[in-house]
C-alpha cells in the first residue's frame, strides 16, 4: 500500500521530483514490487534527465528487472545512450544491459559500437580490455569483421590483461561465426606462445574450444606450459592439465607394462605386477623427459585448495603415470571427501572407478568410506560401491560388520542396496559366500518388506552359483513364502523352487498347490514364474503334479494379461504332448531345465574408465556433447624433437669430454641431473656411464659421431674439424684454449650457439680454477661451464659453453680467468655457424621461398671451376660454410638448403642453380645482413677450388 | 563453460537468474523442479542433471539452490568449485549469504557475477581483487551513495589483477600492523554402541587475519611439523620451502583468509574427548520408548568442554518426547524428527543426564533401528591433535606487527551408534 501510494505520488509529479521520493524507498522494495510494468515510462524520463544519479537509480532498477528475468528489452534506446557515460558504474550497468540485450535489438545496438571501437585505443589497459569484453560479448553478426580485427590487435597488446581478454574473445567470435576459425588459430597461435601466466589459461580455453584437434600448435609450447602451470590462477591449470592430459597419451609411449593383463582380473594382476615388471626389464621403459616433467610440475598441485585442481592432477596420473606412482593421489582425494556434499558426490564417482581397478590404493583409507546416516543418499550408494570394491579376504569381516549396521538403517532404500552389496561381496569372495548367505537368510524375517524382497533376489543370485548344498535354504525360503507380499521377491522363491525342485521334491509339489488356489490374486510376474515352476514340476514330477499343472494352465490361458496368456499357450504345446506337437516337446525337459549361467554381480561403474576421469561424461557415464576422446597411447613414440630442437634428455648431454688423463677430476654439473626423481636419474647413470665410453671412442676416431645421438633430423649434419684459437698459450702464460662450433642444438638454451672448448696446459704446474668471469664486457648472454678445479700439467680438457649471439656476427667478449690471472678473449663467430639446420621438403621450400622476395632476396652469379660442379662438392662446400640442411631434390642441377638463425628462428634459404659454366646462388631470409654476408662466403667457397 | 545461473529458494521460486552467453530459457528449470521432487529432501538433490540439451549442476547451500546450465563438457568440480566460490563471495560481501541479502543487494550481486565470469570462464575469482573492483556495501556507505548519488564502483583500477602476486594489492596501510591466527580442528568420528572407536580423524585449518602494510613475507613454523602429512594450501604459500623445510613461508593476501587446511587420519593420534552412555529402547507394544542419554569428559587434555548439543534425527514413528534433562534444554520437532539438547559447558563433577519417555504412533512397528547421535562441541585453547605454532617471523618490512594464535577443537562430523 505504502509502495503504491508513493507511486501515485510519483506519477502526479514531474521527473524532476521523483527522485526525491525514491531515496526514501529501500531499493529491493522498488525492485520486486508488483507494479513495475506500468513503471518503464519512468525509467525512460530518469535516464533522460541530466542528473546522472538519476541515470544510476534506473540502472540499477533495470539491473534488478533483468535479474528477475522481466523484459526490459523496450528500453533499450534509453539506455544505449549512456553507454559513453563517463561515470563508471553506470557505465558498467549499461554493459550489462547492453550484453544481455543487443541480440535482440541488434540495429541499436551498432550505435553502441564507435564507442567501444574508441575505447580500443584507450591508454587504460582496463578500458581497452573492459571495451574487448563488451565488444565480443554483443552477438550481432554484423559486427564479427570489427571483433575480428580487434581481437587481433589485442592479441598483441603489451598488456598481458588484454591479452587474456582476446583469448577470451576467441571463443566468443568462434561461437557466433564458426566460419572464422581458420583466422582465430592464427591469433590462438600467436597467444600459445605467450609466455605470462595470465593468458595461459584462458588462451588454452579457447584452443580446447576451437581447434583442440590442432595437437601441433602445443609442441613448441609444450615445456612452457608445464614449467607456468604452477602460477597460473587456479581456473586456468584445471583447463592446461586437462588439455595435456590428451596431448601426453598421444605423444608419449605408455609407461604402464603387460596392461592388457591388468584390467581383467584386477586384483591379482595388481599384486602381481611389481614382479613382472621387474622381469620385463628385457627392453626397459626410459620415460620420455618431457613426460616426466609433466608428472613432476603437476604433483605440488594436489596441495592446491581448489578441488577441481586436485582432481584434474589425480585424473592426470591415473592416465598418465606409471602404476607405481599412483598412490600419491590418494590422499589428496580423500581429503576432498571433506569438502562440499557435491564434491564428495563427484570425487566418490571417480573413486569408485579408480578402486575397481585399483583396490590397493584405496584400501588403507577404507574407513574413510564409512557410512554416516546423516550423509545424503546418492553419497551413501556410493560409500557402498567403493567398499563392496575394497573388499578382499582380508578385510571382508570388516567390511561385514560395518554392512550389518547400514542393512538396519532406517533408509530403506540404502538398506536394500547394502544388501546387494553384501551379495556382491558374497560372489567375489568365495570364503565368505556361506556366512554372507546365512546372514542374508537371517534377515528373511526382518519386518521391513523391501529389506526382505531386496534379500529373497540376492539370496537366489547367491544360490545359483551352488544349488547343492543349500536346499535347506530353499526349504526355509518356501517356508516363509507366506509372509512374503513383494512380487518381485514371490518371483524369485517361484522360480528358486522351479529351478531347483529336485533338491526339494516334497515342498515344491505343494508350493505349487497353495499358488494354484491364490493364482488368480497374484501379480503379473508372480503368475508368471507359477506357470514356470507348474510346467517344470510336470517334467520332473508328472505324478503329482499334472492335475494341478493343467488347473493352472486353464486359468492362465483365460487371464486379462495376454503376456500370460502367450506363455501359458507356449508352455502346454510343449510340455503337453499331443499330435500337433512337433519335435520340441521332446527336447522340453531340455529346454526348460538347461542349466543357467549365474548371473554376474558387477560394480556399475566396470566400464567408466572408457571415459577420462573427472569429466563430465565420466559423471554421467555417456558421452556429453564436445567429450574429447582420450586417445591410446601410441605403439612408437612421436618424433620427441617437435617439441623443441633442443634435446634435454640427460643422458645425451655431452658436457666434459675428458681426453688424457683421468686424474683430471671429472666435474660433470649437476644441472643435467637437477632431475630429482630417483628412478630416472638412476637411469640416466648407467645410460650415461655407457655413452661416456663412447664420446671416449668419438674423440679417438676424431670424427664427430656424437652427432648421431641427438640428430633425430634426417640431414647429415656436417661439422667442420677447423678449430679456432681462443688464447694463445704466449699471451695465456702457459694456458692455451681453442674454440670450434659444434654445430648442435645448445643444451643451455634455445637461441643459444654451442661451443666447444679445448683447454690445455703448457706449464709445468697445475693451473687452478679456470673459469669464465661473471661480467661479460660486450651484451651477449654467455652459458659459462662450470669451473675447471685444477689442470694438471701437459694435461688439456674439453668443456662446452653456449653463447647467444642475437644472430648477429659482432664478437663476443670475456675473460677467460685463472686463479692468478684475467685473459680477455673473443669469439668472433662467422655466419654459417650462426644458424640451425632444418629439414623440409622441396614444395616446402618453394613455397617459403615465395613468401621472401623482394629485400629478402639476394643473389649473385659466380662461374663455377669446373671440378665443383658435382653435387657432392656443392653440397659439401655450401654445408661447409653454414650450418644449413640439404634438401633432396628432384631437379639435377638445382641444390637446396634451409636453416634457421639460432636466435630469432627466421628461416634461411640458400639455393644453387647450376647453368652451366654459371651458377646463380639466391639467398631468402628475414635478416638481410646476415644474408647478404653469408651469400659472399658461399660465393667464395663455391669460387674457389680445392676441397 | 558456464553458460547461466539460476538462483532458487527451498520453496522452488526462481528469483535471479543471469547469462554469460545467449539467454536460456528459465523453463530449463523445469527439469531440475523435477529431480528436486524426486529427492524429497534437498540434500538429495543429484548435483549433476541431465537434460536434453544442456546438463544442470548445482549446489545447495544456505537453503539456495545454485543451478548453473552447462551445454558441453566440462570437468564437474570445476563448476562445483566455482559455484561455492560465487556463495563465499556473497558471503563475504553481505556478511551472510541468503535470499534476502541478495535480493537486497541485487545491483552488487549482479555486478560481481559480471566480474567472476567472462563468457562462462572464471575471471577474478580473489576476493581480494573484487574488492577492488566493487566495493562491498556498508551501511554507511550505502547512506552516503543514497545521498551523494556516489558509487559502488571502484574508481581506481585494480593493480592485483596485473602484479605477480594477485592475491594481494599493493599499497596496503594500516597503523596497527596485526596478524592473527586461529588453529582450529575438527573430529571427525563414529563410535559405536559400546563405546569404541570405529572411524576417527582430524580436519584441521589454519584461518588468518593479517592486517599488515606493505609486503611483508611471513615464515609460520610449527613445533611439531611431522604431525601435519596431508596438506592444502592456499596459492600464496610457497610449497618449495615447504617440502624442504617443513616451514609456512608466504605473503598473505590482506584481510582474512584460509591459510591452510591439514588432515590427520592416524586414529591412534585422535584423542576422543568425551564419552556417551546411552540407552534407547522402543517397546514391542503399547506404543512408547524409553530414552537415557549421559555425557561424560574423556580425554579432555584439562579443558573444558563447552557448547555441547547432541542431536537425535529420530525414527518417523516418534510422536513426541517427554524427558527431563539435569542440565540445559531440549526440545522435540515433531515435524523434523529432530531431538536436540543443548547441554552447554560440561561439567565433570554433575554429568548431565537426559532422561524420559518417547511415544510413538499407535499401531505403527516399532522401529528397526536407534537413531544414531550427532555430537556437537567446543573446546577453546586446545588443538586436540597437539599442534603447536612455533613462531612466526616477518621479513620485508621494518614495523613490529603483533602477532596471535588461537586454538579450537570442535566436533566436526562426530556420530555415535547406539
Amino acid at each position: 500500500q505504502i509502495q503504491s501510494s508513493i507511486f501515485n505520488q510519483r506519477k502526479a509529479h514531474s521527473p524532476g521530483h521523483v527522485c526525491k521520493n525514491i531515496l526514501h524507498v529501500p531499493v529491493s522494495g522498488l525492485l520486486f514490487g508488483p507494479w513495475f510494468l506500468c513503471r518503464n515510462e519512468d525509467l525512460k524520463e530518469m535516464l533522460e534527465s541530466n542528473k546522472e544519479s538519476l541515470k544510476l537509480e534506473a540502472m540499477k532498477r533495470i539491473v534488478g528487472l533483468i535479474a528477475k528475468g522481466k523484459n526490459a528489452s523496450e528500453l533499450f534506446p534509453a539506455v544505449v545512450k549512456n553507454v559513453a557515460s563517463k561515470n563508471i558504474e553506470l557505465k558498467k550497468l549499461v554493459y550489462v544491459y547492453l550484453v544481455r540485450y543487443a541480440e535482440e535489438q541488434q540495429d541499436l545496438a551498432l550505435l553502441s559500437i564507435s564507442t567501444f571501437q574508441r575505447a580500443l585505443k584507450d591508454p587504460n589497459q582496463l578500458i581497452r580490455a573492459s571495451a574487448l569484453r563488451v565488444l565480443s560479448s554483443i552477438r550481432v553478426p554484423i559486427i564479427v569483421p570489427i571483433m575480428m580485427l580487434a581481437i587481433k590487435e589485442a592479441a598483441t597488446d603489451l598488456s598481458p590483461y588484454v591479452r587474456k581478454t582476446a583469448a577470451h574473445a576467441i571463443q566468443k567470435l568462434y561461437s557466433l561465426d564458426p566460419d572464422q576459425k581458420e583466422h582465430l588459430i592464427e591469433v590462438i597461435e600467436k597467444l600459445l606462445k605467450d609466455k605470462s601466466t595470465l593468458v595461459a589459461g584462458s588462451v588454452v580455453m579457447a584452443f580446447e574450444e576451437v581447434c583442440p584437434d590442432r595437437i601441433d600448435l602445443i609442441h613448441k609450447n609444450y615445456r612452457k606450459l608445464c614449467n607456468l602451470l604452477v602460477d597460473v590462477e587456479e581456473w586456468g591449470q584445471v583447463v592446461i592439465i586437462h588439455m595435456l592430459t590428451r596431448y601426453a597419451r598421444t605423444q608419449f609411449v605408455s609407461p604402464w607394462r603387460e596392461d592388457a593383463v591388468f584390467d581383467e582380473n584386477s586384483a591379482k594382476a595388481f599384486y602381481d605386477s611389481e614382479e613382472e615388471r621387474r622381469v620385463d626389464q628385457s627392453k626397459p621403459y626410459i620415460m620420455d623427459p618431457d613426460h616426466r616433467l609433466l608428472l613432476r610440475n603437476t604433483k605440488p598441485l594436489l596441495q592446491s585448495r581448489n578441488t577441481a585442481v586436485v582432481m584434474a592432477v589425480s585424473q592426470l596420473y591415473w592416465h598418465l603415470a606409471p602404476k607405481h606412482e599412483l598412490s600419491i593421489i590418494t590422499k589428496s582425494l580423500v581429503r576432498l571427501l571433506r569438502s562440499h556434499r557435491e564434491v564428495q558426490y563427484i570425487v566418490l564417482q571417480n573413486i569408485a572407478t579408480m578402486s575397481i581397478q585399483r583396490k590397493g590404493m584405496f584400501e588403507p583409507f577404507m574407513k574413510s568410506f564409512y557410512v554416516r546416516s546423516t550423509d545424503a543418499t546418492h553419497i551413501k550408494t556410493l560409500k557402498l560401491e567403493i567398499l563392496t570394491n575394497l573388499a578382499n579376504e582380508a578385510n571382508i569381516s570388516t567390511i561385514l560388520r560395518e554392512f550389518q549396521t547400514y542393512v538396519k538403517s532406517q533408509d530403506k532404500a540404502f538398506a536394500a542396496a547394502t544388501i546387494q552389496a553384501i551379495g556382491c561381496c558374497a560372489t567375489n569372495i568365495s570364503e565368505v559366500t556361506d556366512t554372507c548367505l546365512n546372514g542374508l537368510v537371517l534377515l528373511l524375517s526382518n519386518r521391513d518388506e523391501t529389506v526382505v524382497a531386496e534379500s529373497v533376489v540376492v539370496i537366489k543370485k547367491l544360490l545359483q552359483t551352488q544349488p547343492s548344498q543349500h536346499s535347506d535354504i530353499i526349504k526355509h525360503m518356501a517356508k516363509l513364502f507366506d509372509n512374503i507380499t513383494v512380487p518381485m521377491a514371490r518371483a524369485s522363491i517361484l522360480w528358486l523352487m522351479g529351478e531347483y525342485c529336485e533338491h526339494v521334491p516334497k515342498i515344491a509339489p505343494d508350493v505349487l498347490r497353495k499358488m494354484a488356489k491364490t493364482f488368480t490374486d497374484e501379480e503379473d510376474i508372480v503368475k508368471l514364474q507359477i506357470v514356470n515352476l507348474a510346467a517344470k514340476l510336470y517334467l520332473t514330477n508328472s505324478k503329482q503334479t499334472k492335475l494341478l499343472t493343467q488347473y493352472i494352465l486353464n486359468l492362465g490361458k483365460y487371464d486379462q494379461n495376454y503376456d500370460i496368456r502367450d506363455r501359458t499357450r507356449f508352455i502346454r504345446q510343449l510340455i503337453v504332448p499331443n499330435e500337433k506337437s512337433g519335435a520340441l516337446s521332446k527336447y522340453a525337459r531340455r529346454i526348460l531345465m538347461a542349466p543357467k549361467p549365474a548371473p554376474v554381480l558387477q560394480s556399475a561403474f566396470k566400464d567408466r574408465d572408457r571415459f577420462q576421469l573427472g569429466t563430465l561424461s565420466h559423471t554421467l557415464n555417456s558421452q556429453a556433447s564436445g567429450y574429447l576422446e582420450l586417445s591410446d597411447w601410441p605403439a612408437v613414440a612421436p618424433d620427441q624433437s617437435v617439441r623443441n630442437v633442443e634435446v634435454v634428455e640427460p643422458v645425451r648431454l655431452p658436457c666434459i669430454y675428458l681426453v688424457f688423463k683421468d686424474n683430471v677430476k671429472n666435474s660433470e654439473s649437476e644441472e643435467n641431473s637437477d632431475d630429482s626423481n630417483k628412478s630416472s636419474s638412476s637411469q640416466s647413470e648407467k645410460s650415461s656411464s655407457e655413452s661416456d665410453s663412447e664420446k671416449k671412442k668419438t674423440l679417438k676416431n676424431k670424427k664427430p659421431q656424437q652427432q648421431k645421438l641427438d640428430s633425430k633430423d634426417s640431414s647429415p649434419v656436417f661439422v667442420p674439424e677447423t678449430s679456432h684459437e681462443l688464447l694463445h698459450r704466449m699471451t695465456g702464460k702457459g694456458l692455451s684454449a681453442q674454440y670450434r662450433f659444434t654445430r648442435q642444438p645448445c643444451i643451455y638454451g634455445n637461441s643459444m650457439v654451442s661451443l666447444q672448448l679445448t683447454l690445455s696446459n703448457s706449464t709445468d704446474q697445475a693451473l687452478e680454477n679456470i673459469h669464465i668471469s661473471e661480467k661479460s664486457s660486450t651484451g651477449q648472454n654467455i652459458h659459462r661451464f662450470n669451473a675447471i678445479e685444477r689442470l694438471e700439467p701437459q694435461a688439456s680438457v674439453t668443456v662446452s659453453m653456449g653463447v647467444d649471439f642475437n644472430d648477429s656476427t659482432q664478437a663476443a667478449n670475456f675473460q677467460l680467468c685463472t686463479k692468478e690471472d684475467e685473459f680477455s678473449v673473443s669469439i668472433q663467430p662467422a655466419v654459417g655457424e650462426l644458424l640451425l639446420p632444418i629439414t623440409m621438403s622441396e614444395a616446402d621450400f618453394t613455397k617459403e621461398q615465395g613468401k621472401l622476395v623482394g629485400m629478402n632476396e639476394s643473389s649473385a652469379t659466380i662461374t663455377m671451376t669446373p671440378e665443383n660442379v658435382s653435387s657432392q662438392s656443392v653440397n659439401r662446400k655450401v654445408v661447409s660454410v653454414a650450418n644449413l640442411g640439404v634438401i633432396p631434390s628432384g631437379q639435377e642441377n638445382i641444390y637446396r638448403f634451409s636453416g634457421k638463425t639460432v636466435s630469432s628462428g627466421s628461416l634461411v634459404l640458400v639455393s644453387v642453380v647450376l647453368k652451366d659454366p654459371d651458377a646463380v646462388i639466391t639467398i631468402n631470409t628475414e635478416k638481410t645482413v646476415m644474408g647478404s654476408m653469408l651469400l659472399r662466403q658461399v660465393k667464395t667457397a663455391l669460387t674457389n677450388s680445392g676441397p | 563453460m558456464i553458460h547461466s545461473l539460476f538462483l532458487i529458494n527451498n520453496a522452488g521460486d526462481l528469483f535471479l537468474e543471469k547469462h554469460w552467453k545467449s539467454v536460456i530459457s528459465r523453463s530449463v528449470c523445469d527439469y531440475f523442479f523435477e529431480a528436486r521432487e524426486k529427492a524429497v529432501e534437498p540434500d538429495n538433490v543429484p548435483p549433476v542433471i541431465r537434460t536434453p540439451h544442456h546438463y544442470l549442476i548445482n549446489i545447495y547451500r544456505e537453503k539456495i539452490f545454485f543451478v548453473s546450465v552447462i551445454q558441453t563438457e566440462v570437468p564437474p568440480l570445476f563448476v562445483i568449485e566455482f559455484l561455492h566460490r560465487v556463495a563465499e563471495t556473497f558471503q563475504d560481501y553481505f556478511g551472510e549469504c541468503s535470499e534476502t541479502t541478495i535480493k537486497d543487494n541485487v545491483v552488487i550481486v549482479y555486478e560481481l557475477l559480471e566480474e567472476m565470469l567472462d563468457n562462462g570462464f572464471p575471471l577474478a575469482t580473489e576476493s581480494n581483487i573484487l574488492k577492488e573492483l566493487i566495493r562491498p556495501p556498508t551501511i554507511l556507505r550505502s547512506m552516503v551513495n543514497t545521498i551523494t548519488g556516489s558509487s559502488n564502483v571502484g574508481e581506481t583500477l585494480p593493480t592485483g589483477q596485473l602484479s605477480n602476486i594477485p592475491w594481494r594489492r599493493a599499497g596496503v596501510k594500516y597503523t596497527n600492523n596485526e596478524a592473527y591466527f586461529d588453529v582450529v580442528e575438527e573430529i571427525d568420528a563414529i563410535l559405536d554402541k559400546s563405546g569404541t572407536t570405529v572411524f576417527a580423524e582430524i580436519q584441521g585449518v589454519i584461518d588468518a587475519c593479517v592486517k599488515l602494510s606493505g609486503m611483508p613475507d611471513l615464515t609460520l613454523s610449527f613445533m611439531n611439523p611431522r604431525l601435519l602429512d596431508d596438506v592444502s594450501f592456499h596459492p600464496c604459500v610457497r610449497y618449495k620451502r615447504w617440502e624442504s623445510e617443513r616451514v609456512i613461508s608466504f605473503i598473505p593476501p590482506d584481510g582474512n583468509f584460509q591459510l591452510m587446511s591439514y588432515h590427520i587420519s592416524a586414529q591412534n593420534l585422535v584423542a576422543i574427548p568425551i564419552y556417551v552412555k546411552q540407552n534407547i529402547s522402543f517397546f514391542e507394544t503399547g506404543s512408547s520408548g524409553r530414552l537415557d542419554i549421559t555425557v561424560g569428559p574423556k580425554q579432555t587434555m584439562g579443558k573444558t568442554v563447552e557448547c555441547l548439543v547432541v542431536t537425535v534425527h529420530m525414527p518417523k514413528v516418534v510422536l513426541s518426547a517427554n524427558l527431563s534433562a539435569t542440565q540445559g534444554t531440549y526440545n522435540y520437532d515433531p515435524v523434523t524428527k529432530i531431538l536436540l539438547w543443548d547441554i552447554g559447558k560440561l561439567n565433570p563433577q554433575k554429568l548431565p543426564n537426559l532422561k524420559g519417555s518417547l511415544s510413538l504412533q499407535s499401531g505403527a512397528p516399532k522401529p528397526e533401528e536407534n537413531p544414531s547421535l550427532n555430537i556437537d562441541l567446543k573446546i577453546q585453547q586446545l588443538a586436540i591433535s597437539g599442534l603447536k605454532v612455533n613462531r612466526l617471523d616477518m621479513y620485508g618490512e621494518k614495523y613490529k606487527p603483533f602477532k596471535g594464535v588461537k586454538y579450537v577443537t570442535k566436533a566436526g562430523k562426530f556420530q555415535v551408534r547406539t
